[in-house]
């Protein structure tokens, strides 16, 4: 032992010593804190592994006090069987089986380097199931982009398509859903967005706590690097001001074949019953995986660090504690299971080494080649982080911003059916709206075999029972433009959007997740933001009776003084009994009828119509009424038990008719539409009220679906017909528009929406 | 022996992904899927072996360059050059080159993404063991996904495959990854080994895949296994 390393021992004789806390991104109360509950100055590892847990991102010191409302208002809900504050929540879906989901952030590091930075974001959320105890049978990744066509979206969109492919390819996980956005405000702030399911029984629970004094401290999986050191605190929190970062440590690299390994590795020890408790190692690493296990459990631990498997010799105790090398966890086994243990790990050529043991002492002690180097008591560092009640004010521009109401007056709209033609085809190619194969062909939708549904269709399905053909469906959805408007409701419409996907489909919508991406928290205005959509989206869980079982914040989403729109994700998890009856998007069937659910109104604040044509943001968002979306929801979903309906369809960004020209385009098979008489063709097509869905109904069904909808009292209007034969060639034939009918060739619609992407990212297949 | 006791061994490689998948097919199919492991000596006296899609030994090196080396492949060859019917998917496909069982090699898609898509194909040849049961010329529908799935061969290699009627199958409407002449799927002369990049496990139910034409493939080797065409 040549090198110097600082002791216990050696902190208690040099109290003044100065340390470099503030480069490790600890304020100088913070760092009092710190001497106060060690009664000393802590050593060089101490600060290290504070400075990484008291981070925003490991601690949400800044959203901790908004967050409590998820579960201050959180519904009545049997299904929930593990909450917030786990590595992710689990929910009940019937017969025995469970399932769990979660969605995390990797923005920044994506950023920086798009292939790693999103590949080892979907690492990270898959172990974050897998520790759960549940095997993670699929992933969704909602991502945010600058605009198609900025230099720097060319830099970082193809890499974040690659490394979420990529990584999940790999991992034989199957991607079924997500989202491509572009704004402007998302140029230097791409987000990167990863979703997990998983699904075991119920009896498979496994949560992350150390108890039984001696058991062991087994780390297994990839030996721990100088990759991501300090990434946790550095990068994910601190703006990018131009000219870049002035730190920027190495993002992760991810090795998916190795998770892969973890994979069948973790599933097979927890199932033969050898762990106690079990956390995967993420941001802070080995520093949060042990102090966590250990605040959880019975409350000591004793870790010699020397024995970790290192890829560098030269690693000191403090990079060691910080690293965030992916594929790795970390298990508490009883001494007995250890052989077998081992012996299971030496099957999957996954190193596993037993680095210390559960303690009664109530610290976290870790030694290095026989020195004590750390010595504190586990929960300072992983539960009673500092807490911030930061400051935050209604925006001064809000009230402007919402008084520039898009009218006729103030945004010039097509009037006759020539210029309501022309608008159709600039909306059906706009990359917001224009197809995403493009990125989703780059993904594995097939493997494992359990996909019912995935992109486009509204919400990702697989199956969990072969037998009895229960299955669960998630979307994931967010409109940071109605979030801007305003967050409370937009946090709202989010979650209602999210809602309607996943009943669209016919599940049963139970439980939610969310990735809260916001701008600096120190901007007392972003704060608002946050604190209004953190309201907004509790309310509304607990008006549609479904929990937030877990989540994500991510904050410092911003360059400069310019914040990307609020963007509160919001993942729904909804089941089906059987997958059978699932309701897809479009129609196959010449003669059914097609329907609007729901009331269209002039509502344009927020669209994407605004957006395209006008580049204009302001006015009031669409009004929402979660009862109606309930009750929407909760007629879709007879609709598909019944199977009074053939297909359904969200209405959402573009509209009623953005939603039939997805149809039409899924299905190749022309329709038939007419305007409703008291509506403007205009605003037929392109407003953007909430709760509204097409469905299409065949014709022997069509008394029985208007008597359900009539008993609830819930608008349905016929505006339609699938019809091969509306035109010459297959074509949706729109009747009514300003004393015109329109022809849209769907070979023409096609053209248009299929070649944005591909021209301006380059071409792949077909 | 009757195709009711068909047993077919599915291998799991570290690393294999749709091993799972084709062992729903060969049950779907009729037959009794069987795990082999990589690192056993062991065929288990399966009737039929097929080697799954994925990333075997996390495609180091050369995608197949080490399964072929594996303890479980040794076994494989040998009894595959005795007659054994062994179909190799995608990585599979890049395992049965490597291991010198059919000739020629897999590479990079030609335009450097990966891709998965429902894929139309044609069987041109319906005597190996593996296809016996599709029409000539036959056009099928299956899943595609691979980043790898080039296939590329000296000339006169691709003319004798062609004049032996050895493609199996050929890219219809779209050549998704730069293939040579559009060659989708490969057999040795004998017939009893298969290459195929599209994924036929993925097309076995029509709650699952685009079609069910992948099954043809899995009752073929039944087919054969019943005629007593293998071996």
């Amino acid at each position: 032992m040549s090198r110097h390393v600082d002791t216990v021992t050696n902190a208690a004789n040099t109290p003044d010593l100065e340390q470099p806390f503030a480069e490790l991104g600890v304020k100088p109360d913070e760092y009092a804190r710190i001497r106060e509950i060690l009664n000393r100055r802590p050593t060089n590892s101490e600060l290290a592994m504070y400075s990484v847990m008291w981070s925003e991102h490991c601690s949400y010191k800044s959203s901790k006090v908004h967050l409590r409302q998820f579960g201050d208002k959180k519904p009545d809900s049997d299904a929930m069987l593990v909450g917030i504050g786990e590595n992710a929540g689990v929910v009940d879906i019937g017969d025995g089986w469970a399932v769990t989901f979660k969605v995390e952030s990797h923005n920044h590091p994506s950023f920086v380097e798009p292939y790693q930075g999103a590949a080892t974001g979907v690492g990270g959320i898959v172990r974050d199931i897998l520790s759960m105890g549940a095997r993670p049978v699929a992933v969704m990744d909602p991502l945010r982009f600058g605009p198609a066509d900025a230099p720097d979206t060319a830099r970082v969109l193809p890499g974040i398509i690659a490394g979420v492919g990529g990584y999940g390819n790999c991992l034989g996980l199957p991607n079924i859903g997500g989202e491509v956005v572009f704004d402007p405000t998302y140029l230097g702030n791409p987000l990167v967005n990863a979703l997990c399911v998983g699904t075991m029984k119920h009896e498979d629970i496994h949560l992350a706590k150390a108890s039984g004094i001696g058991n062991l401290v087994i780390l297994f999986g990839a030996a721990t690097g100088g990759d991501g050191i300090g990434g946790v605190s550095v990068l994910a929190s601190e703006t990018f001001e131009d000219g870049g970062p002035a730190k920027r440590p190495s993002v992760q690299v991810g090795d998916p074949f190795m998770e892969k390994l973890l994979i069948e590795c973790t599933l097979e020890v927890l199932h033969a019953g050898l762990v106690e408790g079990i956390q995967d190692l993420g941001g802070a690493g080995i520093s949060c995986a042990t102090s966590e296990l250990a605040s959880n459990g019975t409350g000591g631990m004793h870790v010699y660090l020397e024995r970790v498997p290192l890829r560098d010799a030269t690693l000191t105790p403090e990079e060691i504690l910080m690293s965030e090398s992916q594929e790795r966890m970390c298990a508490i086994v009883p001494p007995e299971n250890a052989e077998k243990f081992l012996e299971i790990c030496a099957k999957w050529d996954v190193v596993a080494t037993v680095i210390g043991e559960v303690t009664d002492t109530g610290r976290l002690i870790i030694e290095w080649h026989g020195e004590v180097i750390v010595d504190v008591p586990p929960r300072t560092v992983a539960h009673d982080g500092p807490v911030y009640e930061r400051p935050y004010h209604r925006p001064t521009w809000q009230d402007t911003l919402q008084a520039d109401a898009p009218t006729a007056d103030r945004l010039k709209r097509p009037t006759t059916a020539s210029e309501l033609r022309d608008t159709i085809m600039t909306m059906t190619a706009a990359p917001n709206l224009a197809s995403k194969r493009w990125v989703t062909d780059q993904y594995d939708r097939y493997v494992l075999g359990n996909t019912v549904l995935a992109q486009p269709e509204d919400s990702g399905m697989v199956r969990v029972d072969e037998v009895t053909g229960r299955g669960v469906a998630v979307s994931t959805d967010c409109n940071g433009r109605f979030a801007k408007l305003d967050p409370y409701n937009g946090a709202k419409l989010a979650l209602a959007e999210a809602y309607r996907n996943v009943s669209t489909t016919g599940a049963v919508p139970l439980a939610v997740t969310n990735c809260l991406n916001f701008g600096s928290p120190e901007d007392p205005e972003v704060m608002w933001q946050f604190s209004e959509a953190v309201r907004g989206l509790a309310d509304g869980c607990l008006e549609l009776g479904t929990p937030v079982t877990g989540g994500n914040v991510s904050f410092y989403n911003q360059t400069g003084d310019v914040a990307i729109l609020p963007t509160p994700v919001v993942g729904v998890l909804g089941v089906i009994d059987d997958v059978e009856r699932r309701t897809p998007m479009s129609w196959k069937t010449d003669g059914d009828l097609i329907y609007v659910l729901g009331t269209t109104a002039d509502e344009f604040a927020g669209s994407e119509w605004a957006h395209e044509v006008h580049g204009h943001l302001g006015g009031l968002p669409p009004g929402i009424d979660l009862k109606l979306e309930q009750a929407l929801s909760q007629i879709l979903v007879a609709c598909s038990r019944d199977g009074l309906i053939d297909a359904a369809h969200d209405v959402s960004d573009g509209g009623i008719m953005q939603a039939l020209i997805e149809m039409a385009l899924r299905s190749g098979i022309g329709a038939r539409v007419w305007v409703p008489d008291n509506l403007d063709p205009f605003v037929f097509a392109y407003a953007e009220s909430a709760t509204r869905a097409v469905v299409v109904v065949a014709r022997s069904e069509e008394q029985r679906f208007i008597d359900m909808c009539a008993a609830r009292n819930f608008p349905a209007t016929r505006v339609g017909v699938v019809d091969s034969a509306a035109a010459a060639e297959p074509a949706l034939v729109v009747d009514g528009v300003y004393g015109d009918v329109l022809t849209l060739p769907i070979a023409e619609l096609a053209d248009k929406h299929f070649s944005t992407l591909p021209a301006i990212f380059g071409p792949t297949v077909g | 022996m009757s195709a009711q006791g068909a047993r077919i061994g599915v291998v799991t490689f570290p690393g294999s992904l749709d091993d799972r998948d084709a062992a729903r097919a060969v049950r779907l199919a009729g037959a009794e899927p069987v795990a082999l492991w990589h690192a056993d000596h062991d065929l288990k006296a399966v009737d039929a072996v097929v080697l799954p899609g994925g990333f075997s030994y996390g495609d180091y090196l050369r995608c197949g360059a080490i399964a072929r080396f594996a303890p479980v492949m040794q076994e494989i060859i040998a009894a595959a050059n005795q007659g054994l019917p062994v179909l190799g998917i995608c990585n599979g496909f890049q395992i049965l080159c490597e291991s010198h069982l059919l000739p020629g090699a897999l590479i990079r898609n030609d335009h450097r993404h990966f891709v998965c898509r429902d894929q139309r194909l044609q069987i041109t040849n319906n005597t190996s063991l593996w296809t016996r049961d599709f029409e000539l010329n036959e056009e099928i529908v299956v899943p595609l996904k691979n980043g790898e799935g080039g296939y590329v061969a000296s000339d006169n290699v691709l003319d004798e495959l062609e004049g032996e009627g050895r493609v199996i199958a050929r890219y219809l409407e779209v050549n998704p990854n730069g293939s040579y002449r559009d060659i989708a799927g490969i057999t040795n002369a004998r017939g009893n080994v298969v290459g195929l990049m599209p994924h036929p496990e993925h097309a076995v139910e029509p709650l699952t895949g685009p079609t069910t034409d992948g099954l043809g493939f899995f009752t073929s080797v039944l087919s054969s296994l019943l005629q007593g065409a293998a071996r």
